[in-house]
């Protein structure tokens, strides 16, 4: 499935300081966040994997959006990626 | 799938707020968020019409939005402040340098002016040399307290009568948490409030006290404000960090985002009682009357404003000039002068940890006027087996090194060992 992630607010840093990924992730039929974010640690992350999830999900402090909507509105880890879709991570855990 | 728009009914919802669970989309987003600082300002009687404001600002995503919703506030609300925006440059190569320009561009782009005032023109060190001399343990100490006057010192030379920071709710909550660990009473009287230093020069404010830092940051994204977002090289270090991972924890992995909401609410409702204070701290730190509103915390009198202006250690004392640099102090000498002495004499943690008593004496007596290139080894707790302890917090075996150090440092000069002044500086105050 064909999707564009972006990393942002830091996050960047760990993803070989690249903002924008246009990404084409294997998934047959369906694809969730839950499914996507091992993935992306697998695949496009490079650097302390910690600092990107913790469990099955995003660590604490990191914002998704999907598609520019917070993810808490379509079920985060549950929420269903279409072709196409716009995932950004945004870290929060910076000084300000 | 995503949800209309809970105010207007009209647009597609954007974010689930987590104060109130509302679904609500940008622009009723923007919306509330402002008025909700526009409600803090005005109830806690942030500002008054005329004066000069500072806003403290890094370059960050609370400085940015802060500077931003200021401008807009003050344009909407008809304020009538005078901003101006202060950066202060501590000398961290890949991390200020960056983000002062971000800020330069703030400049431009609100058309407020700016004045950066660097650590070293302030205070004769970077913090990249700091850490150089005493390692990435305590440095985060050394970094807030010269913040912290830096930031009173630039706002005096440009004339402001007010400094405006971006903390936000969860930075409060974190400071919530940390000020019970340390079990640091003053602080946690006053942590908590919007308003500080009412009595004092120069007063500080907190809009953002009740803004959670994810509707900071979505408010800067979703309005495409140019802000920098690289952590401090040093700052995984920082205690603080494992506060902030806890907050963020209680708000995602247990669901309840109330709980920064709740932290604060609490160490609003504590009375704290300084019993210490030499006469003058009788009647403790109403921290409700601290908590709420500027003419509450100035009415609360000397004792809530001497602790806020002074940030002593322990007990709220009377506010009185730094026998060195005349800054606002509850002890005869500042702590940026107690760590600045440190630095200067080769024993960098001297200011690090508690001291009771004659910090004065502490310093003179470990110092013994070495330069600041000075051997660390000489020094008694900035010997290489007191490294990784952190002084501050060591106990007998640690102490013990260190008089074996100042032995041999006494020693070398043909002194007596200076124990007593190892003993002082174990047990030296709390740390910000």
């Amino acid at each position: 499935m064909k999707l564009c992630i972006e990393f942002g607010g830091g996050l960047e840093l760990l993803f070989g300081n690249q903002k924008n990924y246009d990404v084409e992730v294997p998934a047959d039929g369906s694809l969730t966040v839950r499914q996507l974010l091992p993935w992306a640690r697998d695949n496009l992350l490079q650097d302390r994997p910690e600092l990107f999830m913790k469990g099955d999900s995003v660590r604490p402090g990191i914002l998704v959006l999907i598609n520019g909507c917070d993810w808490e509105l379509s079920g985060t880890l549950d929420a269903e990626l279409q072709p196409g879709d716009e995932v950004v991570f945004i870290s929060t855990l910076h000084g300000g | 799938m995503v949800a209309l728009c809970s105010t207007c009914n009209k647009e597609r919802a954007a974010l689930k707020r987590p104060k109130t669970l509302e679904q609500l989309c940008r622009p009723c987003f923007f919306r509330a968020l402002e008025d909700e600082v526009h409600a803090t300002i005005t109830s806690c009687r942030l500002f008054r019409a005329g004066e000069r404001v500072a806003v403290a600002a890094s370059g960050g995503k609370d400085s940015t939005v802060l500077a931003h919703m200021l401008t807009l506030l003050n344009a909407r609300h008809g304020y009538g402040l005078d901003l101006l925006l202060l950066s202060i440059d501590e000398g961290i190569a890949g991390y200020r340098d960056d983000s002062l320009a971000t800020v330069k561009r703030n400049e431009e782009t609100y058309g407020i002016p700016l004045t950066v005032l660097s650590y070293r023109d302030l205070y004769g060190w970077s913090m990249d040399e700091i850490v150089r001399e005493i390692g990435t343990r305590n440095n985060c100490t050394f970094c807030g307290v010269f913040r912290r006057q830096a930031l009173d010192r630039g706002a005096s030379l440009v004339g402001a009568d007010k400094i405006a920071t971006g903390h936000n709710a969860d930075d409060v909550a974190e400071t919530v948490l940390l000020n019970i660990l340390r079990g640091d009473a003053p602080r946690l009287a006053r942590c908590a409030s919007a308003f500080t230093g009412a009595g004092g020069p120069l007063p500080r404010v907190k809009p953002f006290k009740w803004t959670y830092e994810k509707e900071i940051v979505l408010y800067a994204h979703f309005k495409r404000l140019d802000y920098f977002s690289t952590e401090c090289v040093y700052a995984p270090y920082a205690a603080r960090g494992f506060a902030r991972d806890l907050i963020k924890d209680l708000e995602a992995s247990a669901a309840r985002p109330s709980a920064i909401m709740d932290l604060i609410h609490s160490a609003e409702s504590w009375t704290v009682c300084l019993g210490d204070g030499g006469g003058d701290g009788g009647g403790g730190g109403g921290s409700d009357a601290a908590a709420s509103d500027g003419a509450a915390a100035a009415a609360a009198g000397g004792n809530g404003s001497a602790a806020a202006a002074g940030g002593g250690g322990g007990g709220a004392r009377r506010p009185r000039s730094c026998t060195r640099c005349g800054y606002l102090t509850s002890q005869p000498v500042c702590k940026a002068c107690l760590l600045l002495e440190g630095l200067n004499s080769g024993l960098p943690r001297l200011g690090i940890g508690k001291v009771k008593g004659g910090r004065g004496s502490a310093a003179a007596a470990a110092g013994g006027g070495r330069g600041r290139g000075a051997e660390r080894a000489a020094a008694g707790c900035g010997a290489q087996g007191c490294g990784g302890g952190g002084c501050g917090e060591v106990g007998a075996a640690a102490a013990a090194a260190g008089a074996a150090a100042a032995a041999e440092a006494g020693g070398r000069a043909g002194r007596p060992p200076r124990r007593a002044a190892v003993i002082e500086f174990e047990s030296e105050g709390a740390t910000r």
